[in-house]
């Protein structure tokens, strides 16, 4: 077998080890953009608002 | 520790901090999965499955280090008032409940090759999935109150009666008969760990705190504009 054929084999134990690495990475990766997309909406939200805000200030000024 | 009670101060920190922090995470983390994966030789007994190691062991730390995080940040919430601690405390709960998810899943792939099951209700899994669904007690508590303030205190008293977990995690091992190892980094007499798998191991673990770091900057952001949103907004119903 070569190089990375046995990397990938991981001793006959492929079936435990890259499901363990890979499960890992994609709910870090997943908390990682639900987090920072939920941060962005939230920024563009507030942002409006306080544009409303303003907007309805200096209407009735 | 009131200097970063200013929320505003704290946004402009939290800006500098999480990219960072998310950098070095990045960093450490393709490093340590180097090591793990390609330069640390299978063991002896156990074969390559060892390697899942050093992604179980990081997630189980983090399990318990949220949840200490989180039972701290509600006890200064609690004490002091601190107006961002409650903040601190909610927004480290998806993080620590999506470690302890981990921690509990990677501990199964690796029960099934070496101890022929994926399950046993021994101390250390059942007190892992105890904190596990503390977590989602936690944050369904906090959906669950409309009131932002009863919210958070409900919420910390909750996490603080939790907090009696943790030690009975990390002692479950001495305490009771168990299919699960005792600890082999964090005892008293200096790790029973050879350093070419202690150093890829801390270095993961470091890779995870610092991930930690930056998720909890971002979190901790939206939870103060959400916070802010639902201010503007309570003016605007009032005005």
């Amino acid at each position: 077998m070569d190089g990375m054929g046995q990397f990938f084999a991981m001793g006959g134990y492929a079936f435990y080890v890259w499901p363990a690495f890979a499960i890992v990475l994609v709910v870090m990766a997943l908390l990682w953009f639900a987090s920072v997309r939920g941060w962005r909406k939230s920024e563009q939200t507030l942002a409006a608002l306080r544009r409303n805000r303003r907007q309805r200030e200096s209407d009735e000024a | 520790m009131h200097y970063f009670a200013n929320p505003a101060r704290f946004t402009r920190l939290a800006g500098i901090i999480q990219p960072w922090a998310g950098a070095l995470a990045a960093i450490l983390l393709v490093v340590g999965l180097y090591l793990a994966l390609v330069v640390v030789p299978a063991d002896y007994q156990q074969g390559d499955t060892v390697r899942i190691m050093f992604v179980h062991v990081p997630s189980a730390w983090m399990a318990m280090f949220c949840y200490s995080f989180l039972a701290v940040a509600s006890a200064i919430a609690l004490i002091w008032k601190h107006p961002l601690a409650d903040l601190a405390a909610k927004a480290s709960a998806p993080i620590g409940a999506g470690f302890t998810f981990l921690a509990l899943v990677t501990g199964s792939i690796w029960g099934k090759p070496m101890w022929g099951t994926w399950w046993v209700w021994d101390a250390r899994l059942t007190s892992v999935l105890i904190l596990f669904f503390l977590y989602l007690g936690y944050m369904a508590l906090w959906q669950s109150i409309e009131d932002g303030q009863k919210a958070a205190k409900a919420a910390a008293v909750l996490a603080l009666v939790g907090a009696i977990n943790v030690p009975i995690i990390k002692f479950s091992v001495d305490w009771w008969n168990t299919l699960h190892q005792p600890a082999s980094v964090l005892r008293m007499d200096g790790p029973a760990i050879h350093p070419s798998m202690l150093w890829p191991l801390l270095i993961m673990a470091l890779a995870f705190k610092a991930y930690f770091v930056a998720l909890l900057m971002a979190r901790m952001r939206m939870e103060l504009n959400l916070r802010r949103i639902r201010a503007l907004r309570l003016a605007e119903r009032t005005s």
